[in-house]
């Protein structure tokens, strides 16, 4: 009787794992810390030998890769099927545009306008979270890109507050107060975003393993035995969609400050496709993953700029192919170990400490 | 106050009223035509939706787009036929062969799909089919975008100007049209799903697809029709959206898709007849609501009413038939 | 004294009713055996106890306090632990992740806590991976705890399960059908665990069950469902001979054989 609906999303982090070949995840597992402290030494490093233009499109990776951690909270942990996402992403950057630019006269620091528009963000994911609470999977799926639909159409629409498609211009670079520094280059804002990519990181990833990241698992593999070991539903659904929603509406508002100038156009729904692409791509639950997507699938085809025209057309097809063509078998056992391996680390940490 | 405003109004100002108000009531009655053409043909592409889920219990999210090439394949054999002379000469022909061609296109288009993007998948995880459909709906059109570039490609008018009088309100040809030939459709789906032995296997793949297979039904095959009666009834809605707005582009599938998976949903998913109803239903409900609320929001109306019905009864108006489970 | 009591409990699916009028109740440390043929709404029982369906009329009292319209998470809060007939463990998750859910609702720390790391939540994760090594260690799946739910071997899955549901700390533990699929040595290995949870956890224990040896061996009393009505009650020897529930199960075994399964159990 439980099959159907578990069959929804249940084994989707167990099944993108075999789409990663099967040293990453070993590699990942042996050494997590020394290939997280190596990367982050090269993110640091990277934009001291990139151009200017580049070093723009590696602070867009970095915005995605927010974003992807953000919807892999919903997705990945708590198995709720955003499609739109972009949605949050939309909240936050119109939060700070309007609050911080001339439209209203309004110029609140951005410091200041981070919590709010996390806050309103993480509001609107639990309002998006009430309604769809028990439906089913692919019915979740719909409603939320209707969802982000609908917010575009507002943004588009809603002339005397968002100016419509002409958006929002001239919108307050954010300074750091005591030193009157204001962040204005895109080396600024890629280690602005750097910072925040890490924060989000570190968050998901304590998130992860706890109790209430437990609890969003064990959602997502079955709801009803769930609810049997205690875990109120609504309450860790709404959590997932808020939490998620809050990373995007963080991303927004930097997106913002960093383009001085935001249009509808900005938030469709290809950008929620291409959030979850990139969470699917790095192998759902893996935040190393969601950076590696989000490499692949915003920077690439920044760099092969010839191929622009079919980007989408190969994007497409790969999103195709990568469901048909996933080695099965031996990667299903790679995660298994990696697995095994990440809780034995744990344990270790937990009886010595 | 009341009485005297009334005893002190104008024989003059009664006609004026009248006259408004039988204006009203014929913009109504406009509305509601509009809405009937619309609704239409979100029915018949609603019923790709709905038949597809009924089998598979899936969302085949590049339906919109098989909708969308079944009207360009519309556009190109319509251009051609009537580039040659043919089409002005041989109007009721020109039709036929051009909805032949549009659903004959549409039709393999979608078996194409399900052959190649979503029958490997048919036992994964319930996300990996829904995930591989917005890949092809991504590929279908940026496909259409690379081949044929961006420009809105216009609809030669096949229809004379002018259309049928009742009362006060005119139909135009095309609208007169549009109706008929989807209501035509309709009827012979239903006949199709009621009477024929294809029918009835495809009912049977729907409540179960084993015992189905156990009974000696061909489930590929019946699953391989489903996609190709889906497939061409979109090719045709196809040519009739672009023969009504007469201009199409790459990206015409998304919205109508949405809106008729909408329609579907309201006539609760699975459900042959519900996906007419919901059809009409939503059809009537966007053209009304523009009398209320500003044009560009009925986009934002028909999502709302989606969520609303999926929050209140989420089986639908006349409820979910298959994938009940 | 009764620590579960039900009272004229009635559940209807459309047309078929489920469960029809049953009283019962279960006593402080005692195991009582739920038993009737296939689709005689005993997992349906279950369910409403649960509080996974509600049930149309009748009244549920646990340790003095109504649940009836509590939902599925409360009551386990308030002391009822479940296992399911067909075992649903978190198949992705570890055997130890699997009993660290099991202790969710015996846990405080939130968000704020997750992301903090602070003294209180540090000493609670530790504290609940020893308790859940703990219970694995009761059930015998110590060796186990890294092994994904999934690739447990049939009777390493249903001992999981009951460990996750003792995690809860339950007072009363609902257990449908322990030992279906298991051989004759699993089920006398699990007889002498069920007895030992009564004995060394004083748990009250009330099990769906169609092993008969197994419901012989220790159960205190036994009820008997047929049709969604409460044919019969009584100690377990009383229901040997009982000549309605030899009926029930006889006079229905021709006709049940090759539809298995009504689908309201």
């Amino acid at each position: 009787m439980s099959s159907v609906h578990k069959g929804a999303f249940d084994s989707v982090r167990d099944w993108s794992h075999r789409l990663a070949p099967p040293w990453i995840s070993q590699v990942l597992g042996r050494h997590k810390r020394l290939t997280l402290a190596t990367l982050f030494l090269l993110a640091l490093l990277l934009p001291l030998r990139a151009d200017s233009y580049q070093v723009h499109i590696l602070g867009y990776i970095g915005l995605f890769a927010m974003m992807g951690v953000g919807l892999n909270v919903v997705v990945g942990f708590a198995g709720l099927l955003d499609l739109g996402y972009v949605a949050f992403f939309a909240i936050g950057a119109y939060t700070y545009a309007l609050l911080a630019s001339p439209q209203f006269g309004l110029h609140i620091p951005f410091w200041f306008v981070i919590p709010v528009a996390v806050a309103i963000a993480a509001l609107a994911g639990v309002l998006l979270g009430i309604p769809v609470l028990r439906m089913r999977g692919d019915y979740l799926a719909i409603v939320t890109l209707g969802f982000g639909e609908i917010i575009r159409l507002v943004l588009n629409n809603l002339d005397p507050v968002t100016r419509g498609p002409q958006g929002l211009s001239s919108i307050d670079r954010p300074s750091i107060p005591l030193i009157s520094f204001t962040l204005d280059t895109p080396i600024h804002f890629y280690y602005l975003i750097l910072i925040a990519c890490v924060l989000s990181m570190f968050i998901a990833g304590r998130l992860e393993n706890s109790r209430v990241g437990r609890a969003w698992v064990a959602m997502r593999e079955d709801e009803d035995a769930a609810a049997a070991m205690g875990v109120d539903l609504i309450k860790y659904k709404l959590l997932a969609f808020a939490i998620g929603a809050s990373f995007a509406g963080f991303g927004g508002v930097i997106f913002a400050a960093r383009q001085g100038s935001i249009f509808p156009a900005d938030f469709t729904l290809m950008v929620s496709i291409n959030v979850l692409a990139l969470v699917i791509i790095g192998g759902m639950g893996s935040i190393p993953g969601v950076v590696v997507g989000a490499i692949i699938l915003v920077g690439l085809p920044e760099v092969l700029r010839d191929i622009q025209q079919f980007r989408m057309l190969v994007f497409g097809a790969l999103l195709v192919a990568m469901m048909i063509f996933r080695p099965e078998g031996f990667i299903s056992a790679a995660r298994q170990r990696s697995e095994v391996q990440r809780i034995r680390e744990l344990g270790s940490v937990k009886t010595t400490s | 106050m009341r009485q005297t405003t009334r005893s002190s109004t104008s024989p003059i100002k009664v006609t004026l009223e009248r006259t408004l108000r039988g204006m009203q009531l014929d913009l109504w009655a406009q509305q509601a035509i509009n809405g009937l053409t619309l609704g239409s043909i979100y029915a018949l592409v609603a019923l790709g939706y709905t038949m597809v889920y009924g089998v598979l219990q899936m969302i085949n999210f590049a339906h919109g787009e098989v909708f969308m090439v079944g009207s360009y394949a519309g556009f190109f054999t319509l251009t051609a036929l009537f580039a040659a002379g043919f089409g002005q000469s041989n109007l009721i022909l020109t039709l036929i062969i051009v909805f032949l061609v549009a659903m004959v296109v549409g039709g393999i288009l979608a078996v194409g799909l399900e052959r190649v993007a979503y029958r490997p998948l048919r036992r994964a995880p319930r996300l990996a089919p829904l995930i591989s459909a917005i890949g092809a709906s991504i590929f279908l059109q940026n496909a259409v975008l690379v081949i044929f570039g961006p420009r809105l490609q216009v609809y030669p008018y096949v229809f004379p100007a002018g259309g049928v009088s009742l009362g006060n309100v005119s139909i135009t040809y095309i609208r007169v049209f549009i109706i008929f030939l989807s209501l035509a459709f309709m009827l012979g789906l239903h006949v199709f799903v009621r009477r024929t032995s294809i029918g009835k296997a495809m009912r049977a793949v729907a409540e179960d697809k084993d015992t189905a297979a156990l009974m000696g039904i061909d489930v590929d095959r019946t699953i391989a029709t489903t996609f190709l009666v889906g497939g061409a009834l979109a090719g045709a809605a196809g040519v009739m959206v672009g023969m009504y707005y007469t201009q199409i582009n790459h990206m015409i599938g998304f919205v109508p898709g949405l809106k008729a998976f909408t329609a579907a949903v309201l006539g609760g998913i699975g459900n042959v007849p519900g996906a007419m109803v919901g059809g009409l239903f939503l059809g009537l409900i966007e053209a009304f609501s523009a009398q209320a609320i500003p044009a560009v929001y009925k986009d934002v109306v028909a999502f709302g009413l989606l969520v609303l019905v999926l929050i209140i009864r989420p089986t639908g108006i006349l409820g979910e038939v298959i994938g009940k489970k | 004294m009764a620590i579960l009591e039900a009272k004229g409990v009635t559940k209807r699916f459309g047309g078929l009713l489920a469960v029809d009028a049953v009283d019962f109740q279960i006593d402080e440390r005692m195991i009582a055996g739920l038993i009737g043929p296939n689709g005689a709404g005993k997992t349906t029982f279950f369910n409403i106890v649960t509080g996974v369906h509600r049930p149309d009329s009748g009244s549920i009292s646990f340790c003095d306090r109504t649940i009836k319209n509590l939902k599925p998470h409360r009551i386990t809060e308030l002391g009822i632990g479940r296992t399911f007939q067909n075992i649903r463990l978190f198949a992705s998750m570890t055997a130890l992740e699997n009993v660290l859910v099991g202790q969710h609702c015996r846990l405080r720390s939130g968000v704020v806590g997750a992301i903090v790391r602070d003294m209180s939540t540090q000493n609670e994760e530790r504290y609940a991976w020893r308790r859940a090594e703990e219970l694995l260690e009761f059930v015998g799946l110590q060796e186990k705890q890294d092994f994904l739910a999934k690739n447990l071997p049939y009777g390493d899955q249903r001992r999981l399960e009951i460990a996750r549901a003792l995690a809860t700390r339950p007072k009363l533990l609902l257990l449908d059908e322990p030992t279906a699929g298991m051989n004759p040595q699993e089920t006398r290995e699990l007889t002498e665990f069920i007895r030992r949870l009564k004995t060394e956890l004083g748990l009250s224990i009330l099990l769906i069950e169609h092993d008969m040896k197994l419901v012989m061996g220790v159960c205190d009393r036994v009820t008997v469902l047929d049709y969604g009505v409460k044919i019969a009650e009584g100690t377990p020897t009383e229901m040997q001979r009982n000549p309605r529930v030899i009926e029930a199960y006889l006079g229905r075994t021709a006709s049940s054989q090759p539809g298995v399964g009504h689908g309201a159990s």
